[in-house]
């Protein structure tokens, strides 16, 4: 009785045993599979070419403000997970060479637009800035938008055996968020990709679970790409926002989270800011842009992004869907959210000084997280924004 | 009985003892009062704190068009419209219950299972250790279950769902409740999660009842002839019915509650009920652990308070009822 009844113990231990290790292999090999179709880039002749090409990543801006005195010694700013890593970066770096600390909660930038509008952080962040509607929420009055990079927002999936580089255009991209086309050998993905087999597996959709400037920027692109986005989300003025009502899908918390849901499911289909999916190791498709060609995000294809855009006194503009013939549909900038007439002439300072160290050697740091500086235009503008603060009524630059 | 009054040869004055004892003593009582007081105030402020939160949506859209919705879309609210309810909230609760009632179906069989083995077939050196491993899973922090049910849980149900898929999912009437396609959040991942998470009450209930079945009974039973299951189900179940139903609701109790674990494996998909237990939704705890910090739309976060305010109110109902049922089986239990 003793030793049969020993026997079942063991043999309850050796089961839970192995359904552990099935379970951590099980994951792993997903893993694995993931990282090694990222190394088999298969974009095209044209993409090389254009994606190979010199870009000047280090443009070098001058700093004609000079760093004004008396700034404080801590800044704290929250917002978009969009710009999260470049933050980051900026953050470490501006450390370096001034002492100052920046502390940067990523949030999302719908949250990161609460907490600037509560006044309870220094400066805020939002990919896609603030309406005039939420303007008018915010406690310390007139708001300073300012772009800091351009960055792309590309379509990631994990499909085991598929390369990077899968078409992709802005309808079939709204059809499968609308629930329309919900299998990977579709037909119209088909279509788009003649050499590809395709598996018959279900598409996993993955968005955001937070308000999401970088879900403005993807939705604002399907809005003006795919009719049946439109029209499944009840009109324009509901198919496009930080949040919308999505008729299906997984969702994620940040750039975070849904770079963290493709990984761990097959079939999955989701959009990130181009530097989640590479530090992921995640595969991304090509987009067809509206001159016709298909291409791949990178710095040379979204840096042409604000060729032709016409910037509003506010700066606040959407770059998708440029014209250019090599340009990446999917671009964005992130805005940093700052109060025009400061209270503080500490805070005051340190955010002058912050933000034009940001737009001039901290610009030299984009390309190495995969985002593109912006261009001598766009920064002028954005520079100008800076001299606009004021303490008391006098500028502070 | 007078008092002697102090002499100088005494080392305490005997009324001064007795003032210091009476003094002592009411000081006492009056801070476990305090003390209990402090929760009974607590309780009542929340729920005052959730309903004045709450009121705005309630006063805006009326508080019944809450529940008579099953559509949640921020994004439509305006701060104008009050037709047609863009906060509905139905989904969540159906999502509650459904998780719970997936996680109970499985987890209160099991307990029975286990409470049956300690107290009526294991050896007796196996008992205590069996008892402190099951009571072990309830002090392991809900978030670990989470994470594990992500990268271990998941991908060990692949083949499992795939199974029930095609061979449930195809049957008429209820194959669409058992209907691919299964990404791995869904309702019957959180389920599966609650389940773990429930089972240490449940079986520690489950086994203080047991442990009340009179011995003479039991082993009549055997000297009847009977064998270890037949006497288990005849002398020990039948009469532990209702402790087992009030064990159960309080594992329900505690599975309404369940937030970080069930966010992180439930899929997140607010819009509207989904048929299939293998498709992502989501609960009324895990929509608040997502949507609060940044819910700027308008009513929104009043809206989630709305959301807060039913999943208290649920979650007390279902407790109280569940205390009292276990408190009339077994009235020396302090629970």
């Amino acid at each position: 009785m003793r030793t049969r009844f020993a026997a079942v113990v063991a043999g309850a231990l050796g089961v839970a045993v192995a359904t552990a290790a099935c379970g951590s292999t099980g994951g792993s090999s997903s893993g694995t599979s993931a990282n090694t179709t990222a190394s088999k880039v298969n974009f095209g002749a044209q993409n090389a070419r254009l994606c190979g090409s010199a870009v000047n990543t280090t443009p070098h801006y001058t700093n004609t403000i000079g760093t004004i005195s008396g700034g404080a010694k801590t800044l704290s700013g929250a917002g978009s997970t969009f710009a999260a890593p470049m933050y980051d970066q900026w953050a470490s770096s501006y450390n370096k060479a001034s002492g100052v600390a920046v502390a940067y909660a990523s949030i999302g930038s719908g949250g990161g637009i609460a907490a600037f509008q509560a006044n309870t952080v220094a400066f805020g962040d939002g990919d896609t800035g603030m309406t005039p509607a939420e303007i008018s929420q915010a406690k310390g009055g007139a708001v300073l938008q300012i772009p800091l990079l351009l960055g792309a927002v590309v379509p990631t999936y994990n499909l085991p055996g598929i390369p990077a580089g899968l078409k992709f255009t802005g309808n079939v991209l709204g059809e499968i968020y609308a629930h329309k086309i919900t299998n990977w050998d579709d037909p119209a993905l088909k279509k788009l990709n003649p050499g590809v087999k395709l598996p018959n597996m279900p598409i996993a959709v993955v968005h955001r679970s937070d308000g999401s400037g970088t879900t403005n920027i993807w939705t604002n692109y399907l809005t003006q790409t795919s009719p049946t986005w439109v029209s499944t989300l009840g009109g324009p003025s509901k198919s496009e926002g930080l949040t919308v009502a999505w008729p299906t899908g997984i969702g994620g918390k940040g750039n975070e989270g849904v770079s963290a849901a493709i990984a761990e499911t097959k079939g999955a289909l989701g959009y990130v800011e181009a530097d989640y999916a590479i530090s992921e190791h995640l595969t991304y498709g090509q987009v067809q842009n509206k001159a016709g060609n298909w291409i791949e995000p990178c710095i040379a294809t979204v840096v042409p992004a604000v060729d032709g855009v016409k910037f509003p006194p506010s700066l606040n503009t959407f770059l998708t869907n440029g014209s250019n013939p090599d340009v990446y549909p999917i671009v964005g900038t992130t805005y940093a959210l700052v109060y025009e007439h400061q209270t503080s002439k500490a805070t005051a300072a340190a955010l002058v000084n912050f933000f034009a160290w940001v737009l001039t050697a901290g610009q030299d740091e984009n390309a190495k997280l995969y985002y593109a500086p912006l261009g001598a235009s766009l920064q002028k503008l954005a520079y100008a924004q800076l001299k606009k603060i004021t303490v008391n009524g006098r500028p502070v630059a | 009985m007078t008092v002697p009054a102090t002499t100088s040869t005494s080392p305490v004055p005997v009324r001064s003892l007795q003032t210091r004892r009476r003094y002592g003593d009411r000081t006492f009582r009056l801070a476990m009062l305090g003390a209990a007081g402090v929760v009974v105030l607590v309780l009542l402020a929340m729920v005052v704190f959730l309903v004045a939160e709450s009121w705005p949506a309630l006063a805006h859209y009326g508080p019944l068009s809450f529940l008579g919705s099953d559509r949640w879309a921020p994004s439509d609210a305006t701060a104008a419209s009050t037709r047609p309810n863009p906060y509905g909230i139905v989904q969540f609760i159906y999502g509650t219950v459904l998780t719970s009632v997936i996680g109970l179906l499985i987890a209160v069989p099991m307990s029975v299972g286990i409470a049956l083995f300690i107290t009526g077939i294991a050896p007796a050196w196996l008992r205590r250790p069996l008892s402190y491993l099951v009571d072990l899973l309830a002090s392991i922090p809900s978030v670990v279950f989470g994470f594990w049910g992500i990268f271990a849980l998941i991908p060990a149900l692949q083949p499992v769902v795939s199974f029930l898929i095609a061979t449930l999912g195809k049957v008429p009437v209820i194959g669409g409740v058992f209907a691919g396609p299964f990404f791995g959040l869904s309702y019957f991942t959180a389920g599966i999660v609650l389940a773990i998470m429930v089972l240490p009450i449940v079986t520690a209930l489950c086994r203080e009842i047991f442990a009340t079945t009179p011995a003479d009974e039991r082993e009549a039973a055997l000297a009847l002839g009977m064998t270890r299951w037949e006497m288990l189900r005849t002398a020990v179940l039948p009469r532990s019915r209702a402790g087992i139903m009030g064990a159960a609701i309080l594992g329900l109790g505690r599975a309404f509650g369940e937030t970080i674990a069930v966010t992180m494996v439930i899929g997140n998909n607010v819009l509207s009920i989904t048929k299939s237990i293998f498709s992502t939704g989501a609960t009324m705890a895990s929509v608040i652990a997502n949507e609060f910090t940044e819910a700027v739309e308008p009513f929104h976060l009043d809206s989630l308070f709305v959301v807060a305010m039913w999943l208290l109110f649920i979650s007390l109902i279902v407790n109280i009822v569940g205390k009292l049922w276990v408190r009339r089986i077994r009235g020396d239990l302090v629970w």
